[in-house]
C-alpha cells in the first residue's frame, strides 16, 4: 500500500511538472475546447431570451454559469483515449507495461490525475475571462463547493474506467472508430455535455438516469451551479462511487480477458 | 498546370492506397451517419423551443449544417492530412526529402496526401444541402448556385491558407499538434450562424479564423442572403490570405535549418 501511494505521488508529480512545461500547447488545447461550450451557451441563451427568459429552468445567466463550470468538468473528463490502445499495441508500448509489477490502470489514473493538477491551475485564468465576458449567475454555498471538489475527481474516475473498458475492444478488432463515435455521441446527448438534462425531452432524461454519463458530467456542474437539495447533493457522490466500482470492476475483468488475447507485435 | 498534374498523381496514389481497405469506407460511412444523426437531434432540440435562431429558420440552419459537413469533409480529405504530414516531417527531419524535389515546395507539401473515404462527408453534406434547399421551396437560380460555388471555393482557399500559416509555425515551435484541437474547437463554432455570437467572437471567427467565410457565407448563398459586397469581400480576403500564406511559407523555409544541422 505504501509502495502504491509512493507510485501515485511520483507519477502525478512527473505528469504535473511535464505538463506545466508545455503551457502553450496545453493552452491551445484548452482554448480549442472552450469553443464548444461557447457555441452551446450562445445558442441556448439566445433561445432563453427569445422564450421570455427561461429554458428548462435556466436563465441566460444560469446557462453561463453552467457552461463555464462545464469547461473545468470537461477537462476533468479528459483521460487516456480509447483510440490510444491501438498505438500502445502497435508500437509495443503494451509489452513494456505488462512487465511492470503494478497494474497499468494505476499508471493511467496517476498520470492523468497529475496532469489534472496542471490543468486546474491553467484553467483558472480562462474561467476568469469567461466569467467577465458572460456574467454567470452563481452563488454556491460552502457545502456545494466541497461536494463539487470531490465530485470532479469522482467524474474523472468514472470516465477513466469507462474509457478503459471501451478501449479494451481494441484487443479484438482495430476497426473501432465507428463504435467509439457511437459511444461519444450517446455520451454527448445523455451526460449533460450538450445541454442540461432539464432541457431534454422527459424520455431522454429517464434514459440518462440509468446511464453513468451524467454522473461524470452534469452532476458535478449541478452540484456547484444548481440548487440541489442537501440529500441529493450527497447522494450524487454515492452514485459516483457506485459507477466507479461497477465500471472499474468491468474494466478489470475485461483487461484480464484482453491480455489473454494479446500476443506482442514483433514478439 | 504542372501543379495540377502533380496533384492528380498524388490523388491517384492516395485513392489506390485507400480502395484496398474497403471496410474503412463502411466505418467512415457509419461514423458520418452518427455525426449526421447527432446534428439532426441537436437541430430538432433547438427547434422544439423556438421558430428561428438568430433569424435563421429550421431549413436554413439545416443548409448551414450541410455546408459545415461538406467543408469539414474537404478539410479532412485534403487540407488537414497534408498539414499533419508537414508537421511530422518537420519533427522527424524528413521534410528535407520533399524540399530537394524539383517541384514548387509549397505546392508539393500541400498535395501529398489524399484521404478518399473522408469524401463521404462531402457527399453527405451535399445531400443535406439538397434536402434543405428542397425544404426551403425556393428555386435556386444560377446566380445563387454560382455564388455558392464561388463562396465555397474562397472559403476552402482561406482555410487552406490559414492552416498553412499555422503549420509553417512548426519551423519555430515544433510541438504544434495541439493546434489541431484548437482548430477543431473553433471549427465547431461554425455549426451556428456567426451572426448570433457576440461582436468580439464574430469578428474573431470572421477575420482571425476564417470559419465564417468558410461556412456561414456559402450557407448564406444557398438561403438567399448573400450580398454582392460579402462575396466581393470573401474573394478579396481569400486572395490576400493565399498570398500572405505563400510569403510566410518561404519566410519560414529560410529559418528551417534541416534535420542534420
Amino acid at each position: 500500500m505504501k509502495n502504491l501511494l509512493d507510485f501515485y505521488v511520483g507519477q502525478m508529480r512527473i505528469a504535473a511538472v511535464t505538463q506545466l512545461q508545455y503551457r502553450a500547447a496545453n493552452y491551445f488545447y484548452m482554448i480549442g475546447m472552450v469553443a464548444e461550450p461557447i457555441v452551446y451557451l450562445v445558442v441556448w441563451s439566445t433561445i432563453a431570451e427569445a422564450q421570455g427568459g427561461v429554458v428548462g429552468g435556466y436563465t441566460a445567466g444560469g446557462f453561463a454559469a453552467y457552461y463555464i463550470v462545464w469547461t473545468l468538468v470537461r477537462n476533468m473528463n479528459i483521460v487516456f483515449t480509447p483510440y490510444g490502445w491501438e498505438w500502445r499495441i502497435r508500437e509495443g508500448q503494451l509489452s513494456g507495461m505488462l512487465l511492470r509489477p503494478i497494474h497499468p490502470l494505476h499508471g493511467d489514473i496517476a498520470y492523468f490525475a497529475g496532469w489534472k493538477v496542471a490543468v486546474i491551475i491553467l484553467w483558472l485564468p480562462i474561467a476568469a475571462v469567461l466569467a467577465l465576458v458572460f456574467r454567470p449567475e452563481i452563488n454556491p454555498t460552502v457545502q456545494e463547493v466541497v461536494v463539487f471538489f470531490i465530485a470532479i475527481w469522482g467524474a474523472y474516475l468514472i470516465r477513466t474506467m469507462l474509457l478503459w473498458l471501451l478501449g479494451m475492444i481494441t484487443f479484438w478488432t482495430t476497426r473501432v472508430g465507428a463504435l467509439f463515435e457511437l459511444y461519444f455521441a450517446a455520451e454527448l446527448l445523455l451526460s449533460g455535455r450538450l445541454v442540461p438534462m432539464s432541457v431534454m425531452p422527459p424520455w431522454v432524461q429517464a434514459l440518462s438516469a440509468w446511464m453513468p454519463f451524467r454522473w461524470a458530467f452534469q452532476y458535478p456542474i449541478e452540484a456547484l451551479v444548481g440548487d440541489l437539495p442537501t440529500e441529493q447533493l450527497w447522494l450524487g457522490l454515492g452514485m459516483q462511487a457506485l459507477w466507479i466500482v461497477l465500471a472499474g470492476g468491468a474494466a478489470l475483468i475485461a483487461w484480464r480477458w484482453a491480455v489473454k488475447q494479446y500476443s506482442a507485435v514483433g514478439g | 498546370m504542372a501543379i495540377v498534374r502533380l496533384w492528380w498523381n498524388y490523388v491517384r496514389v492516395g485513392v489506390l492506397g485507400e480502395v484496398q481497405y474497403r471496410v474503412n469506407f463502411l466505418v467512415q460511412l457509419l461514423q458520418s451517419a452518427i455525426a449526421l444523426a447527432t446534428g439532426l437531434i441537436v437541430l430538432a432540440l433547438i427547434f422544439s423551443y423556438t421558430q428561428t435562431l438568430g433569424g435563421w429558420t429550421g431549413p436554413e440552419l439545416l443548409a448551414l449544417m450541410g455546408v459545415h459537413t461538406l467543408v469539414g469533409g474537404l478539410i479532412h480529405m485534403s487540407i488537414q492530412p497534408n498539414m499533419e504530414r508537414l508537421m511530422q516531417d518537420v519533427q522527424n527531419g524528413t521534410l528535407d526529402y520533399a524540399l530537394i524535389k524539383p517541384a514548387d515546395s509549397q505546392a508539393l507539401v500541400s498535395v501529398r496526401e489524399f484521404r478518399l473515404w473522408q469524401g463521404v462527408d462531402v457527399a453527405i453534406g451535399a445531400i443535406v444541402i439538397g434536402v434543405a434547399v428542397f425544404q426551403l421551396r425556393e428555386a435556386l437560380g444560377w446566380e445563387q448556385a454560382l455564388g455558392f460555388g464561388l463562396a465555397l471555393l474562397c472559403g476552402a482557399g482561406m482555410i487552406y491558407a490559414f492552416w498553412l500559416i499555422l503549420t509553417t509555425g512548426a519551423f519555430w515551435w515544433v510541438r504544434m499538434e495541439n493546434l489541431l484541437e484548437l482548430w477543431q474547437g473553433l471549427y465547431s463554432a461554425g455549426r451556428a450562424p456567426v451572426g448570433i455570437y457576440p461582436d468580439w467572437l464574430r469578428y474573431g471567427l470572421t477575420f482571425l479564423v476564417p470559419v465564417a467565410f468558410a461556412v456561414t457565407v456559402p450557407a448564406e448563398a444557398v438561403t438567399g442572403r448573400l450580398t454582392l459586397e460579402t462575396l466581393a469581400g470573401a474573394v478579396a480576403l481569400a486572395a490576400a490570405l493565399l498570398i500572405g500564406a505563400r510569403w510566410f511559407w518561404f519566410f519560414g523555409l529560410k529559418h528551417y535549418s534541416g534535420a542534420s544541422a
